[in-house]
């Protein structure tokens, strides 16, 4: 399996795009916008088409209107983001751009196909390497972000009362967000965002793991989602993207059912100091 | 204000502090010192301007005019010479456990990763001890009571050693027992610790016998005193500029307005067990 280029391609990229997912997705699942990753593709969808048309890569474009859209949601704040009609336009808007885009390219049945559902064996290592830049840039942000963005989750007035501004942090986590989305739909796809970046989060915070452990193991979780559904992609030669999704699942329903388990009793796999 | 010539250094004081939201005068020129170490309970209808007035201690709401000092100094948010409790809101997070949500706020507002070194842990099971909350640590916070996040929240707002804790309606949703309860537990920590307290409720009977004074919040103006000052009829009915009504009843006090308006409902339970 592994003798074969695209299949080490798919791997490493698996590897990267896990990487950041499992965190960006767990501060994401604690927060309460874990639909803020799919308003994001949606609106990155519609940046990737653009920049095909235009003759960019799909990555540069996805990423910018991503990014674009993460900030605009950001200083629109949880008003906006209230409101569904609002925010189901804006998706439709989007995607009809982007569709727009599409009819004007000549090739693009296959480039829709693999923004919407992703396309993880066809990376070239020219993306690879977008990929890593993307990986890095995201993780050296969340590093930067990580504690102030806790403590404005878990507690945002006495946060603000503290001097962090919310709307900054609002603002900062969404664009992280829209980077982890570009890269994220690169193996999932617009539409199946959700399998690697909140599946895997979801679990590792239905273990109630504390927040350093919980990022890690919702990483590994989502690289172990990512490295089985190619293998098993390999084994039955159906798409990977179905046993990703197939196994973000189980694995969160697993989570749900030791919580459950556990119920009353301390948290899972709780360790205080 | 003659009753403060002689009162030890104020940790607290007003100055002509106006403050407009939304077209509303919300606090109207008010102007109050409060006593360092002392106990006081801030009283007011909804929508007095207790949280408000909490919000621009911490400089948080901009003053329209005047201005809140903080041990001499103008107020800015992030000091860490006060703890805040707000209100409780509707949880999120609730997969967290106890521990990580008081930790959370330990120096949180600092770049970098939410990891702490030992000191910082100490600091933490040392808040969680002193509210009794060390068995509320390893549970996620989805299973607590509202009692029991609400005694997280007191963790949380001692851990930065203030010296001014602001506390909002740290009562609110608890059973009668249980308030009396927090009351004392309130007043023993901050005598310990020689904290000043403000702490706003609906309620004033919970804290009988605790407050060193009462400030007492109605349409945008502000009384501050003694318990036997501030809450007798003439007082009140000038502070409301409407016909109120103070009623001592089996030792309780009960504010009754005539004809409606901004009425302060004293106690809507009966009997403290103490």
């Amino acid at each position: 399996m592994l003798a074969y280029e695209f299949m080490r391609t798919a791997f490493m990229a698996a590897f990267l795009v896990s990487l950041v997912c499992g965190p960006v997705g767990w501060f994401l699942v604690l927060r309460g916008q874990s639909f803020a990753s799919h308003a994001l593709a949606h609106v990155g969808f519609a940046g990737a088409a653009a920049a095909l048309l235009a003759g960019l890569p799909a990555l540069a474009g996805f990423g910018g209107g991503a990014v674009l859209g993460g900030v605009a949601m950001g200083l629109a704040g949880q008003r906006a983001l209230g409101r569904d009609v609002v925010i189901g336009l804006v998706l439709s808007l989007a995607l009809g751009v982007g569709a727009l885009c599409l009819h004007f390219l000549t090739r693009s049945a296959g480039a829709a196909t693999s923004l919407l559902f992703g396309d993880i064996l066809g990376i070239s290592p020219a993306t690879l390497w977008g990929l890593t830049g993307l990986s890095l840039l995201c993780l050296s942000g969340l590093v930067v972000l990580a504690r102030p963005l806790l403590f404005a989750s878990l507690q945002p007035d006495v946060a603000e009362a503290r001097g962090v501004s919310l709307r900054l942090l609002d603002v900062l986590f969404l664009s992280l967000v829209a980077l982890a989305t570009a890269e994220c739909a690169q193996i999932t796809g617009v539409l199946l965002v959700f399998t690697l970046m909140i599946a895997p989060a979801a679990a590792s915070l239905r273990l109630g793991f504390g927040p350093m452990t919980g990022m890690a193991a919702a990483a590994v979780l989502a690289l172990a989602e990512a490295w089985a559904g190619l293998a098993l992609s390999w084994q039955t030669g159906w798409p990977a993207i179905f046993w990703i999704a197939a196994l973000g699942c189980t694995a969160f329903a697993a989570s749900s059912l030791l919580s459950r388990l556990c119920a009353g009793r301390d948290a899972v796999f709780l360790r205080t100091p | 204000m003659t009753w403060q010539a002689n009162a030890p250094p104020s940790i607290l004081e007003a100055c002509d502090l106006s403050i407009v939201r939304d077209g509303r005068r919300i606090l109207d020129s008010v102007s109050f010192s409060i006593p360092t170490g002392h106990f006081v309970a801030v009283l007011g209808g909804n929508g007095a301007g207790k949280t408000t007035l909490f919000r621009a201690i911490l400089g948080l709401d901009a003053p329209s005019h005047g201005g809140v000092r903080v041990a001499g100094h103008p107020t800015r948010p992030g000091q860490s010479a006060i703890g805040y409790m707000p209100q409780s809101r509707q949880m999120v997070a609730g997969q967290i456990s106890g521990w990580h949500m008081v930790a959370s706020a330990l120096r949180g507002q600092r770049w970098g990763l939410p990891w702490h070194t030992p000191q910082a842990r100490a600091q933490v099971n040392a808040a969680l001890a002193a509210v009794d909350a060390q068995g509320l640590a390893t549970r996620p916070v989805a299973s607590l009571s509202g009692g029991e996040r609400q005694r997280l929240l007191l963790a949380q707002s001692l851990l930065d050693s203030p010296r001014l804790l602001l506390l909002d309606e740290p009562l609110a949703s608890l059973d009668p027992a249980r308030m009396r309860q927090t009351a004392r537990r309130i007043h023993d920590l901050a005598r310990q610790r020689g904290l000043t307290v403000l702490i706003s409720t609906h309620d004033i009977n919970p804290l009988e016998g605790f407050m060193d004074s009462v400030l007492y919040l109605a349409h945008g103006k502000a009384l501050l005193g003694s318990v036997d000052e501030v809450m007798t009829t003439p007082a009140l009915s000038a502070l409301y500029g409407a016909p109120v009504e103070v009623v001592r009843a089996q030792g309780r006090l009960f504010v009754v307005a005539e004809g409606g308006g901004d009425t302060l409902h004293a106690c809507d339970c009966t009997g403290h067990a103490d």
